[in-house]
């Protein structure tokens, strides 16, 4: 299946990995343990001042091939065969010692979460300068000077004071440019990239990528770029690497991987899997309406919701679309009454609900119902998906014994989980499946609501794309209504009958998701648009050109 | 520094003294309500009732309980703690020396027992798990197991009987040269230390473990740092909160509970006084002694308290 490298190692070659074998012991419940084999020799080249882009779902092993190339398995994890040459020395066989000298000098790391990886101890700076300190690159005032031009290159504010700062003062997006400084800050060959936008919100995500693209090619240092976004990296990369399961799909130029995949799989990802839904009509009354609502937090004090209206139509779907803080959570808590708006109403059914979920008959509660991002910590992990499914049943309609598990078996039907999932626990389930149980756990209620909160951001691509035609194949059926949360703009296209673009608390764009999606476009809702991700290579440069505004994340 | 910061601080403070003035309340209470008459101890079996009531009325035993603390309490708070029964002395004055001979042999042994002791807890995490790490824990548990006059007594064998390179018994005195009384409190500063070490590096490992797993100790494990440097520059700061707290707890128990050490070497510090006081039913200077203990004890978690506030960065520095 592997392809041959479309190059051989020449003196240019910065790093050469042959036939990586990666194995770690994993120790499942009730057996004994066994090693398992998270890499099956894979070998990738990469020349100097080149980027190379690992591609692949979770589990496909491309983290832990790019931190191999330091030398580094995470969490038990060992690398027992093959070589791993960078600038021409096996830093398998380098010791201890040897490998502290490359790591942080040769190669350096910039991690997915930012915001987790800087010490909240220590400021900025002395984070930033501490490796190039540590190998003797620089002296401080030399390494502080480097890092306040890198911090400019960056576009970072203030860059000659945010380095006094300590990384709880600064934004998301911001952390993930001042790591990006830190590893550029010793001047190593290589850069190891995992997953560096991930997090961030999709019009914070373009402004780092940019960032980092402009710094990789003005400093000429060379990368391994780790993500599951085929567009992003389409951007940043020369060449791309499709992995799966440990394994190499496919290795080839960027070009050649986004306009002619050779594997079925790279195909698979590459094709756009958007789902055909053709808008329902607004017809008819809403049933649920939020009205002028103000909520705040903190006595008041922080105003998170201003004036929103939105209407809900029984059977469709309203999705709330924004950047992290523009109040789409919020909103699902002020309907819900976890959080009492300070003004304004939400009405039910033609009457106005309680403010405060206290208040609220049983009946109300059964109507709204909730699924959440983290399927895991919304489960109880010592109860059995059985019991899990079972509970909204006894507690809303009394169901119990034989007619109880009659009506979870048929629960598990209807999202596509077999009968035996019912004696099982939540930690025997993958992702996509605890979701699922979620789902049908909302579903059991009978509800004529259910808010979706960001249910697909946590999950890969394709487990997302099942999901997604779930809820869609069950709003046929059971005329539940959703109110649909989410930052990703390619859900909302498969999902959507109406939409509401939410912007610091205020609702910027409300209508019919053809109204909506159709220019011409506000401010915002065109910085959200643009800011997507589009496989196309040049398409970074096109759309930092075409921007209207700057994003709030900055 | 910031003002919430000071807020919280000087919350602490507040709470603390709102608490030393219930402690003081129950010390009162508790001994109003021992069995056993003050008057009659002085005395002795064979006085007459009427010099049992002449000396209960010299000593204002007949007033009602709470005249009786707020007469204490004004005392204590102008630094008069009253007169001992049994000898007649005044309390502060012979208190004070003693409390500096308490604090100095407490004092010696946390100056050894606490750096000893975080020092070890770094040395567990760089080789946990390992062999160093397992004789370190063992050490320092077989150490904490033994009673403390079991410890006592076997350091008296060995340092004063068998090898005779410090003296048994622990006599300090007013105007004695500094390296004189530090020689004197070797064996129970050691005793001490060996009682306290144990639960302070286990914790200090505990903390430190718990920070280890964190993302930021990957990025300098990935900036080619040593792994003592990693605990020390990285772990360790974050880690302070937790070890602060049962530093505290451990120096308490020096101060408080150090009668036992006291009494095997016959050092005349506040544990004895206590002891001998408490065996003659002298109820001023039991309350005089348990009001500075329990003083003790809530200020150094006061202490720590703050220092838990001030480790913390986002306290420090907000937004």
């Amino acid at each position: 299946m592997a392809k041959t490298a479309p190059q051989s190692a020449t003196p240019e070659t910065l790093l050469d990995i042959r036939n990586l074998r990666i194995e770690a012991t994993v120790y499942p419940p009730g057996e004994a343990p066994k090693a398992v084999t998270l890499v099956h020799d894979v070998s990738l080249s990469l020349k100097r001042g080149k980027v190379l882009g690992l591609i692949g779902e979770s589990g496909a092993g491309k983290s832990t091939i790019g931190l191999s190339s330091m030398a580094y398995g995470r969490g038990g994890v060992r690398i027992t065969g093959g070589e791993i040459m960078l600038n021409g020395h096996d830093i398998l066989k380098a010791g201890a010692g040897g490998i502290r000298k490359l790591r942080g000098r040769e190669v350096c790391y910039v991690a997915q979460s930012a915001a987790a990886a800087f010490n909240p101890a220590h400021k900025l700076m002395d984070q930033v300068v501490e490796a190039s300190l540590l190998h003797g690159v620089a002296t401080r005032a030399e390494a502080e000077k480097r890092a306040k031009a890198l911090f400019k290159k960056l576009s970072l504010p203030n860059p000659d004071t945010i380095g006094e700062r300590y990384p709880h003062q600064v934004s998301g997006g911001q952390l993930q440019r001042v790591m990006t400084a830190m590893a550029l800050c010793s001047e190593p060959d290589l850069i190891v990239f995992d997953e560096p936008t991930t997090a961030l919100d999709v019009t914070t995500q373009i402004d780092v990528l940019a960032a980092i693209k402009d710094a990789i090619r003005d400093t000429g240092v060379a990368a391994l770029y780790i993500t599951h976004d085929l567009a992003v990296v389409a951007q940043v990369s020369d060449e791309i690497m499709v992995l799966r399961h440990g394994r190499l799909v496919e290795w080839g130029g960027t070009r050649q991987i986004i306009k002619e995949p050779r594997q079925e799989y790279t195909n698979a990802l590459v094709s756009v899997h958007e789902i055909e839904h053709h808008e329902q009509k607004a017809e008819g009354a809403p049933f649920l309406s939020v009205k002028n609502v103000t909520a705040a937090y903190g006595g008041g004090a922080v105003k998170v919701l201003k004036n929103v209206s939105v209407d809900i139509l029984p059977g469709q779907t309203l999705a709330v679309v924004g950047e992290s803080g523009s109040g789409k959570s919020t909103l699902a808590r002020a309907i819900t009454g976890l959080l009492p708006p300070q003004e304004g109403s939400v009405t039910f059914d033609g009457r106005p609900l309680a403010n405060r979920l206290a208040d609220r008959p049983k009946e109300d509660l059964r109507q709204l119902q909730m699924i959440y991002q983290m399927a895991d910590v919304a489960m109880n992990p010592r109860q059995t998906v059985g019991t899990i499914i079972g509970r909204p049943l006894e507690f809303y309609f009394g169901i119990r014994g034989a007619e109880r598990d009659r009506r979870v078996t048929q629960l598990l039907d209807e999202i596509e989980m077999g009968k035996g999932f019912a004696d099982r626990y939540p930690a025997e389930l993958s992702g996509g499946q605890k979701q699922r149980v979620c789902i049908a756990r909302a579903l059991a209620a009978k509800p004529k609501l259910i808010i979706c909160d960001e249910v697909t951001s946590a999950l890969d691509p394709l487990v997302a794309h099942g999901i997604l035609k779930l809820l869609l194949n069950l709003q046929q059926a059971e005329k539940v209504a959703y109110l649909f949360i989410t930052h990703d703009l390619a859900t909302v296209r498969s999902i959507a009958d109406s939409i509401a673009v939410m912007y610091r608390g205020e609702v910027v764009r409300y209508g019919s998701k053809s109204k909506v999606l159709t220019p011409p476009f506000d401010a915002y809702t065109d910085l959200l648009l643009s800011s997507v991700p589009e496989m196309e290579i040049g398409w970074l440069e096109k759309a930092i050109a075409g921007r209207r505004m700057e994003s709030a994340g900055n | 520094m910031s003002v919430p910061i000071l807020k919280l601080i000087a919350q602490r403070i507040a709470l603390g003294i709102v608490l030393l003035f219930a402690v003081s309340i129950l010390i009162f209470v508790g001994t109003q309500i021992l069995p056993g008459d003050v008057a009659q101890s002085i005395l002795g079996q064979a006085a007459t009732p009427q010099a049992l009531a002449n000396l209960r009325e010299q000593l204002g035993l007949n007033d009602p309980a709470y005249v009786r603390y707020f007469h204490w309490l004004g005392g204590v708070l102008t630094g008069n703690l009253g007169t001992a029964l049994t000898s007649g002395q005044d309390i502060a004055s012979s208190i004070w020396p003693r409390l500096k001979n308490t604090l100095f042999l407490a004092g010696c042994a946390a100056v050894v027992a606490v750096p000893l002791a975080i020092l070890l807890g770094l040395i567990a995490v760089r080789y946990r798990n390992g062999p160093v790490d397992r004789l370190i824990s063992a050490f320092a548990l077989a150490s904490t197991s033994f009673p403390e006059f079991f410890i006592g007594y076997l350091l008296v064998y060995f340092f004063a009987v068998k090898w005779q390179v410090f003296p048994a018994i622990s006599t300090v005195f007013d105007g004695m040269p500094f390296l004189q009384r530090l020689e004197a409190v070797v064996l129970p500063a050691t005793a001490l230390t060996l009682v306290v070490l144990a639960h302070m590096m286990r914790m200090t490992r505990a903390a430190i473990l718990n920070v280890m797993q964190s993302a930021y100790i990957e990025t300098a494990e990935l900036k080619g740092l040593a792994p003592l440097a990693i605990i020390r520059k990285h772990a360790f700061p974050n880690a302070i909160a937790p070890v602060v707290n049962v530093v505290m707890l451990n120096l308490a128990y020096l101060v408080v509970g150090v009668v036992v050490i006291e009494v095997i070497f016959v050092y005349p510090g506040m544990g004895q006084y206590l002891v001998d006081h408490v065996a003659k039913r002298d109820v001023p200077v039991v309350q005089a002694v348990g009001l500075i203990f329990a003083a003790v004890y809530i200020t150094l978690n006061i202490i720590a308290d703050i220092a838990a506030i001030l480790a913390n960065p986002r306290l420090r520095h907000p937004k």
